[in-house]
């Protein structure tokens, strides 16, 4: 089975270059998440505030130029809600 | 080995006049070196600049105590700085003055060779400023022969590029001009 | 072979750079690292060299840069000393550590306080552990030819860390003294291009100077010591070829009239020169006295030290810098730690000299020679030379 991650020093990657580039994409960081946004477009003045915010980067604009959070990634925080002007998006509980 | 001392003030390019020196004894196949008393120094502040000149390769890198040869570039320094200590009993002082030699040897008593000549006198007419420090070159060179005349002008014409020619006439004056008595 | 010219070492150490082609330089100046600094820019702006010269506010900026630089695939080179090498300390390590093959020249000044600008090791010394290969020149020409043989040996694909030349700044950089320069032809033919290891670019994306938790560190700790252990080769191969190629022999301890020596004396950098007139001077006195000169610092050269100090009774290490409270100066600290275990070593005594510009004569030299047999040598005992009590 191929190792995950270097372990002796013999694998090291030279100078612990990471060759790999955005491996960060494959922890799913949304799996312990409590709570979650949703957002109300009827209010929504596709400002982009929450997507600029989001500490995670995980909130895009879908094709109607509306916003929405990628669940496998949201952890919940709440800050797109605390940023958003018109009080478009509320935070619920997950589950 | 011929260690040579320089006396200028700062800005009247004593340092030149070693790096001058130096390059021509090596172009000539001699070793050399040039360097100036280490350190920062304002303008007008008296400042000592070296030079060491052998046919063999020279080794020493330490400073120099006791010079064979001592040139002034201005003879103002000559009351605050001792400017013969510690050069050899039978070396040479060469002084940018009007003044006879004779004079130079009363107020200072140094008992070996001293030569003097009008720099001062010579920069103004060849080079139109009171800077010394190419002039003098020519009177150390009729003093010691410790590089050939000729040598200079590579390193004069490089240095100094379109003011070049003033120099060397200011050099070869004093190289005329300078007199031991 | 050109004639020898004569030239300020510092500038000359600039002209050897830009005949390695350098493509990215960032040099702050301080004195006495300055004549590099404008000498450097002056080639640049008079379209001698293609690189580009970026002037940064600070020498943390300067050794930033050209990290950055040299993670693209540029060839790169800074200078320094002293204070501007303390300020860029904290990214030293992370330069070796990235492995990008940088050359600096450190034009060696003592260490504040008191503020000092004139010539020691201090301010090297004091960046003894960041992983960089260091080597000491001991005259002009020895600087003109390392500056060249650095790019060789830190871009090497065995080798991949960057290297520090040390010249007594002052002593050695506002020298003018003879010095041969090999022409274009023969740099080009002596240093391939640089064909860096990895290169961090738009197209193929990837992360250096990266984080490492405890359970990796230490296997990065080891990865990087055995490089610059092994860089030793590559540095002995380098030298080998610049000696068939120039004619002129670099090893990591040069001996001098060292034959039958009972007394050895250890210098590092420029004061080797005046240290050999001394040698000459006692040798005609009939004194068995010879010299060492250690050119190679990091990697340390265990091997090279043990052999040149076979059958000597007393070695006189000479330091220029000082290790408050510690094992006297790290020169010696190290030759006794490398020699502990030498049935055979000689008695080591220690003479910290020439801090902070301090000058050292011939005559200096010989009396410590004279002195070392009854001075001090136990208990990390060592003799601060020349100060006035």
């Amino acid at each position: 089975m191929k190792k995950q991650w270097p372990e002796t020093w013999k694998e090291y990657n030279t100078g612990g270059i990471v060759f790999e580039p955005g491996n960060a994409r494959s922890f799913k960081t949304g799996s312990w998440r409590s709570m979650k946004p949703v957002w109300d477009n009827a209010k929504c003045i596709k400002c982009g505030v929450c997507y600029l915010f989001c500490p995670e980067g995980c909130i895009s604009e879908d094709k109607d130029g509306y916003f929405i959070a990628d669940m496998d990634y949201c952890k919940g925080c709440g800050i797109c809600a605390h940023e958003c002007w018109p009080c478009a998006i509320t935070i619920i509980e997950e589950g | 080995m011929i260690e040579v001392r320089w006396h200028g003030r700062g800005g009247q390019g004593a340092v030149t006049s070693v790096e001058l020196l130096a390059m021509a004894a090596i172009d000539e196949g001699k070793y050399a070196q040039g360097f100036p008393s280490f350190g920062p120094e304002r303008r007008g502040a008296p400042v000592e600049a070296f030079n060491r000149v052998d046919s063999r390769q020279i080794k020493l890198r330490s400073r120099i105590y006791n010079p064979d040869v001592a040139v002034v570039l201005d003879e103002s320094l000559m009351g605050l700085v001792n400017v013969a200590a510690g050069l050899k009993p039978d070396g040479i002082l060469i002084v940018n003055t009007v003044r006879s030699v004779a004079e130079v040897r009363k107020s200072i008593g140094y008992k070996g060779k001293i030569f003097t000549v009008d720099a001062t006198g010579i920069a103004w007419k060849e080079l139109g400023v009171p800077i010394t420090n190419t002039t003098m070159l020519g009177a150390l060179i009729k003093a010691t022969k410790v590089v050939k005349l000729e040598s200079l002008k590579g390193p004069v014409d490089h240095r100094f590029g379109r003011i070049a020619q003033k120099n060397l006439t200011a050099l070869k004056r004093a190289y005329d001009e300078v007199k031991m008595n | 072979m050109t004639k020898p010219v004569g030239i300020e070492v510092a500038v000359a150490a600039a002209e050897a750079v830009a005949l390695c082609n350098i493509d990215v330089a960032a040099v702050y100046p301080i004195t006495p690292n300055t004549h590099i600094a404008e000498h450097l820019s002056d080639i640049v702006a008079d379209g001698r060299l293609d690189a580009e010269y970026i002037t940064v506010e600070s020498e943390h900026s300067a050794l930033s840069a050209v990290m950055g630089a040299s993670a693209t695939g540029a060839r790169t080179f800074t200078a320094t000393s002293s204070q501007g090498l303390m300020y860029m300390h904290e990214v030293l390590p992370i330069a070796s550590a990235m492995r990008l093959p940088i050359v600096m020249g450190l034009g060696n000044r003592a260490v504040s306080g008191p503020l000092n600008i004139w010539n020691d090791h201090s301010d090297i010394m004091l960046q003894r552990d960041s992983g960089w290969i260091s080597i000491f020149a001991e005259n002009g020409q020895e600087a003109v030819d390392m500056f060249i043989q650095a790019f060789k040996i830190a871009e090497h694909p065995d080798v991949l860390l960057p290297i520090n030349v040390n010249m007594d700044g002052f002593q050695l950089t506002h020298m003018v003294e003879p010095i041969v320069f090999p022409t274009q032809t023969q740099v080009d033919q002596f240093l391939p291009s640089y064909r860096p290891f990895a290169t961090i670019h738009p197209d193929k994306p990837l992360s250096m100077g990266t984080l490492a938790l405890p359970e990796i560190y230490t296997e990065a700790v080891k990865a990087r010591d055995v490089a610059i252990v092994n860089s030793k080769k590559v540095i002995l191969r380098v030298w080998k070829e610049w000696g068939k190629q120039f004619g002129r022999k670099y090893e990591p301890v040069k001996s001098y009239k060292t034959a039958g020596a009972e007394t050895l004396l250890l210098t590092m950098g420029s004061m080797g020169e005046t240290a050999e007139e001394a040698i000459d001077a006692l040798r005609k006195k009939g004194v068995k006295v010879g010299h060492l000169n250690m050119k190679l610092w990091r990697p340390f050269p265990f091997e090279e030290l043990s052999k040149a100090v076979k059958g000597c009774k007393l070695l006189i290490v000479t330091d220029r810098a000082l290790s408050y409270g510690g094992p006297g100066g790290p020169l010696c600290s190290e030759v006794r730690a490398a020699l502990y275990d030498d049935p055979s070593r000689p008695e080591i005594v220690n003479y910290i000299i020439g801090l902070g510009g301090r000058d050292m004569r011939v005559e200096d030299f010989m009396k410590i020679i004279e002195t070392a047999p009854k001075a001090k040598k136990s208990g990390g005992a060592y003799q601060l030379y020349g100060v006035r009590e």
